[in-house]
């Protein structure tokens, strides 16, 4: 160190437009200045472009009545209610349909990825196929191929296929007798809940006392013991009739009643999950086979059985590696269903294009429409990271 | 290391100032970015072309035929508009549009001519831009199949409809179903093709839309007979084409191209006897054809004879209808009904040419 005083003293007779330490402040703030000129011109452009098109940024015209019909609206919707309105209704179409086919995609791309690993040959082949074919067509393609021509095949509503359920497919959709609630339908839903709130905390109390003590606290059977009863005092209390069967039937034109999943809805979710379920099923391979082989030797040698060879010693350390391209799936999934508007799907960005073509307001729809996925995509990642930081290694 | 590129990073620095510098100054002045306030007749004349947005998938509007030229009545106006501007009724460029994204368009002046059976509406003339001179006169109508059951509108309750997104159709039919009480499903496509196989396929009960479009789908389904459109209609759709906002001579210049071909028809000059009307002796004939007095040409900048040209070149109104929609039109066949000249009982009617 001490041969290193001379040299710092010196320092003192470096010149400033040469000294490191203010080169880099001065490059720093002349990038910012740069970066935040071309914003503000950008911006400014934009605004005085806009105004002379007469294309002004306000949102007043969201309160307007939207005057225009909305496919199977699954909020309350009537063309008398308002613009923003309409959007919300596109914006839970687009989280029903991003959500649910986040969920299978996952699920299914997660199977796909095992089959694929297989040692069975015909599965893994299979697997292989199913991962190909849809990693290698476009979505878009993959949303006609569903709509226009599998529910295409599907034959018309007076020769509906009428399947044990009772299930009734036609060129309408999938119409699923469904339980509903009926008036102390309420009883019994508040009750279910409880008990399963109540055998949680149970589950978790009694667990955690056999981890300390050691002793049998026999939780499982206590906490699902204690669930029955609470579904059985929630069914008494109903009246013994919490749900009634919603059957779908026929009326002159339509079927009506029960759960219906149009055509559009199920060509939308099933090809966005199949496709994204490919993508997931290599993300998950990929993961699993990173993992280091002495490790799942390891674990073999000590006797694990194979169950847990692959909850004790393999996913953990594959998620790891699997959770960061997981979320880009994951905005992937969201960000695609916006494919939703050529096969009559109304997503929030079907329902924006609408409202820019009856309000004639395209550049503050566009802006909320990016503003929405943003949102969402941010939303996605911001909860994923911190399950990611919790699952990777404790740095030392 | 970090000094090695100290010379580079000054050079790109320097270099991004001047950038900056020079974009402040063009944002001041609103130059090339904002062409709102541009001539449009001088764009067209310094591109030798129209640029009109248009269709290609609407037999009798814009089709494209076998040799993938696009033919129809939308088509044939803009041709016109470019015979009389350019002399040359071919230099035209289409750009297909979906019905959602014509307003835009029409907004930002990306086109010169919007004309792609756009109805005229109050809404629509205050935002997207000026409607020059109704060219049709269409009302909604409705379509069912024949075996459908339904044999009236009183019966369509809770019947499921295809529709296009971003029409007045689209409103209309809301409208139509509120007014009654009914309930219905609306599914709603973008792609005007896509609505179409949806309801052949089967996905709907009825479909939707002005009454000549109906007819002309109709007329290129699998088994048209098996298709009925309901004599019944529930709005007026005058169809219009329009031009951007802000630009007063392209605006006259469209209009009289429309007021010039109706006036044909009703002059009797047509695309074959053009030439031989320019001397006949009827006074408004040679008005028309730029023979005698001046009919505005010279204030708008055009040629004397571009009316004449635009009528050599698609013929007159009358003319042009039939060719799509005549009883031997190479579309379908559509009664004039409405669209008739107004001394044989129609609406059709434009100032005189003088």
């Amino acid at each position: 160190m001490t041969n290193n005083q001379p040299l710092i003293s010196d320092k003192a007779n470096i010149p400033f437009y040469r000294d490191e330490r203010i080169i880099k402040i001065f490059a720093q703030v002349l990038s910012a200045v740069i970066i935040v000129g071309i914003l503000i011109w950008a911006i400014i452009n934009f605004f005085k472009a806009a105004d002379a098109r007469n294309m002004t940024l306000t949102f007043s015209f969201l309160k307007e009545s939207a005057g225009f019909p909305i496919s199977n609206p699954p909020i309350d919707y009537d063309p008398s209610m308002s613009f923003a309105r309409a959007f919300q209704v596109g914006l839970v179409n687009t989280l029903l349909v991003s959500g649910l086919g986040i969920i299978f995609a996952t699920i299914f791309g997660t199977l796909i990825a095992l089959a694929r690993l297989s040692s069975n040959w015909i599965l893994s082949r299979i697997a292989l196929v199913f991962i190909e074919f849809h990693r290698n067509i476009p979505l878009l393609v993959l949303l006609f191929l569903w709509y226009f021509v599998v529910f295409g095949m599907v034959p018309q509503v007076k020769e509906s296929i009428k399947w044990p359920g009772p299930i009734f497919l036609n060129k309408r959709g999938i119409y699923i007798a469904w339980p509903r609630l009926t008036e102390t339908g309420g009883i019994f839903v508040t009750m279910a809940a409880i008990g399963i709130l109540v055998s949680i905390i149970v589950f978790i109390i009694l667990r955690k006392r056999r981890k300390i003590t050691g002793k049998a606290t026999y939780y499982l059977p206590a906490s699902l013991g204690l669930l029955i009863v609470f579904f059985l005092f929630g069914w008494l209390l109903s009246g013994g009739t919490p749900f009634q069967m919603d059957i779908p039937s026929f009326t002159g034109i339509n079927y009506q009643g029960g759960l219906r999943l149009t055509p559009e809805f199920a060509g939308m979710f099933l090809s966005l999950s199949l496709y994204t379920a490919a993508f997931i099923a290599e993300v998950v391979r990929g993961g699993i086979q990173a993992v280091d082989k002495g490790q799942i030797e390891a674990a073999r040698a000590i006797g694990l059985p194979p169950m847990q060879v692959l909850s004790l010693v393999i996913m953990p350390q594959a998620l790891r590696i699997i959770i960061p391209p997981m979320i880009s799936q994951y905005l992937n999934l969201t960000k695609n269903s916006s494919l939703a508007l050529a096969i009559g799907f109304q997503d929030v960005f079907a329902v924006g294009k609408i409202v820019i073509n009856q309000a004639g307001r395209a550049v503050p729809v566009f802006a909320l429409i990016m503003l929405t996925y943003l949102s969402l995509s941010l939303l996605t990642s911001f909860v994923l990271n911190i399950y990611n930081r919790r699952i990777q290694f404790v740095t030392r | 290391m970090y000094r090695k590129y100290f010379p580079v990073l000054a050079i790109f620095i320097v270099l991004a100032l001047v950038l900056t510098a020079c974009g402040s100054t063009a944002a001041d002045e609103p130059a090339e970015v904002v062409a709102v306030e541009e001539d449009i007749l001088n764009r067209v004349l310094d591109r030798g072309k129209v640029v009109c947005g248009g269709r290609t998938d609407l037999a009798g509007f814009g089709m494209l035929d076998a040799d993938g030229r696009n033919e129809g009545f939308d088509i044939d106006f803009c041709r016109a508009v470019a015979a009389a501007v350019l002399g040359d009724p071919e230099a035209v460029e289409v750009v297909p549009l979906t019905a959602s994204d014509r307003g835009p368009v029409l907004q930002t002046a990306e086109v010169d001519i919007l004309s792609r059976n756009v109805t005229w509406t109050s809404s629509r003339d205050a935002q997207w831009g000026n409607f020059t001179n109704v060219m049709f006169y269409d009302g909604q109508g409705f379509m069912i199949r024949k075996d459908s059951g339904i044999g009236s509108t009183d019966e369509f309750d809770g019947a499921t409809v295809c529709v296009t997104s971003g029409t007045t159709t689209e409103q209309n039919l809301s409208d139509f179903f509120r007014q009654n009480g009914m309930e219905y499903e609306a599914v709603i496509f973008e792609e005007t093709a896509a609505v179409y196989s949806a309801y052949e396929e089967g996905r709907c009960d009825i479909t939707t839309s002005d009454k000549s479009q109906l007819a002309s789908v109709r007329s290129g389904f699998a088994n048209p007979d098996d298709h009925i459109i309901l004599d019944i209609t529930i709005s007026k759709e005058p169809l219009t084409p329009a031009v951007p906002h802000g630009d007063d001579t392209w605006f006259d210049i469209v209009k009289i191209v429309s007021f010039a071909l109706i006036n044909a028809e009703e002059l009797g000059v047509t695309q074959a006897n053009v030439e031989e009307m320019k001397s006949s002796d009827n006074i408004n004939v040679l008005r028309l054809l730029g023979e005698e007095g001046d009919w505005g040409y010279t204030d708008l900048g055009l040629a004397p004879d571009a009316l004449a040209k635009a009528i050599s070149a698609v013929g007159n109104y009358g003319e042009i209808y039939d060719r799509y929609m005549g009883p031997n039109g190479i579309s379908f066949t559509l009664p004039r009904g409405p669209n008739l000249n107004w001394y044989d009982g129609g609406l059709i009617y434009a100032p005189p040419i003088k």
